[in-house]
């Protein structure tokens, strides 16, 4: 990974987070579809990365989104739980031939198939995670399940897109 | 002993999660615990001047319903002063100067809210040094919106009524019944209206506003109008819906209250063991 590399990964990092706290926290379609496109800045990072970097990373994004939803610690550990299990979870996704080094997991480097196979239970884990927090302690109702679904869907339209404009095949963003 | 160290460094990634999520539900336990302190939350001093830049931005699309709010509410003032005035023909007796000075007011603007969620917040850029204090109530010219739960120097977190641990204490304007509000977590417009027992009358579209009892609010602020009287379940109480006055979609700039005898009064309550019938 060259020095350029790492700092376009940075900057992607800090625009996730600036465009999810001041533009996307605003955005929730019918009350129910959330937007919590930050999720990405984790699951777009290198294959190579190792599970401790990655889980810091992960740490101090949810924190960050924390100071600014006022949800202390759901954000934490939703992202935690997702930075986690993303590497194993790309383990098992191996696809024959292994994978091509130096290449991000994007949805134009990897196909729509292999990119939804991956990223969307790792979101779909997120996201019940996150609102079962924030649940927790009220009657149940229903509509927490639309919510979830919702915001999932939502979340992975809302990436795609932002894939199809702002990243490059191959080099990344 | 080697062994074991290296058992422990080739789990490290695992050991690494648990820890992290420790942290986590630490956060998340000890912010709920609402001990009003000000830990990394959105009325920090950088989290509050990014969200107090961004409102400043969208304040202009928002210009034109903030001007009309108020000049709403000081017609309503005009209004109520008008009544108040002496009139020059009659005789005008002051009254206990007790009486006249019971709250304090200030304004503040909303920097940060959400309603979407189970527990809401809101931020407001005034804190410690404009004089803010925890348990204040928050209120615009439409009704209640919260309570102050955490200061910093120079911004304020509320917790909104959108909260479903917040209870407010209410009164049924027409009969004045003694009630309780509690939002539920479904609809950002509606709650529930909590302890009216059933032999209670109630009809649709009465006013709901604040009683005046738990010292957070003066008496007669506006909560909601009832919007659905169902027989409860279970209990002795009726199911109530109620609809809020208050859009909390367009909150911009709001009132903040304090009884400047709340501390006697609470202090009365607790030798007396009398509770405040809101969770305080």
């Amino acid at each position: 990974m060259t020095g350029n590399n790492i700092l376009k990964l940075g900057i992607a990092y800090i625009m996730y987070f600036i465009i999810q706290v001041l533009i996307l926290k605003d955005l929730v379609l019918f009350g129910d579809a959330f937007c919590f496109l930050y999720v990405y800045a984790i699951l777009l990072l290198p294959l190579e990365i190792k599970p401790i970097p990655l889980m810091l990373l992960g740490f101090f994004m949810g924190l960050a989104v924390d100071m600014f939803y006022d949800t202390p610690g759901m954000h934490v550990a939703s992202t935690v739980l997702l930075a986690f299990l993303r590497n194993p979870w790309i383990k098992v996704n191996t696809p024959r031939g292994g994978y091509d080094e130096n290449v991000p997991p994007t949805l134009l480097n990897m196909g729509l198939a292999w990119s939804t196979g991956y990223t969307f239970p790792l979101i779909l884990i997120h996201h019940v995670c996150f609102f079962y927090l924030d649940f927790l302690g009220t009657s149940f109702s229903p509509s927490i399940v639309i919510r979830m679904l919702s915001s999932v869907l939502f979340t992975f339209v809302l990436a795609a897109i932002v894939q199809l404009l702002f990243y490059n095949k191959k080099k990344g963003i | 002993m080697q062994r074991i160290f290296l058992f422990l460094y080739s789990i490290r990634a695992f050991i690494l999660f648990v820890v992290l999520e420790l942290i986590a539900a630490w956060m998340i336990l000890n912010y709920n615990s609402r001990q009003g302190a000000v830990f990394l939350n959105s009325s920090g001093q950088l989290t509050g001047s990014i969200l107090h830049t961004k409102r400043n931005f969208l304040e202009y699309f928002y210009m034109g319903s903030i001007n009309e709010a108020l000049s709403e509410k000081n017609a309503m003032l005009l209004k109520r002063l008008e009544n108040l005035s002496p009139s020059g023909d009659t005789t005008y007796f002051e009254l206990d100067s007790v009486f006249a000075h019971t709250y304090d007011f200030w304004s503040a603007k909303v920097i940060n809210n959400s309603l979407h969620l189970h527990q809401n917040y809101l931020t407001i850029n005034k804190g410690r040094k404009q004089g803010i204090r925890q348990g204040m109530g928050v209120f615009n010219e439409q009704g209640v919106i919260g309570r102050v739960t955490g200061v910093s120097n120079n911004f304020a977190t509320v917790i909104s009524l959108l909260h479903t641990d917040l209870l407010i204490s209410s009164k049924i304007k027409r009969g004045g019944v003694i009630a309780s509000t509690r939002w539920d977590g479904v609809d950002s417009k509606k709650a529930k209206l909590l302890y009216v027992p059933r032999h209670v009358e109630i009809e649709v579209g009465d006013t709901v506003v604040s009683s005046g009892f738990n010292a957070t609010f003066p008496e007669g602020i506006n909560i909601g109008v009832i919007h659905e009287v169902n027989e409860g379940e279970e209990t002795n109480y009726l199911d109530i819906t109620l609809e809020f006055t208050t859009d909390f979609s367009k909150l911009s700039y709001v009132y903040l209250v304090e009884n400047s005898m709340r501390i006697e009064l609470d202090s009365l309550n607790s030798e007396t063991n009398i509770l405040p019938n809101d969770g305080q």
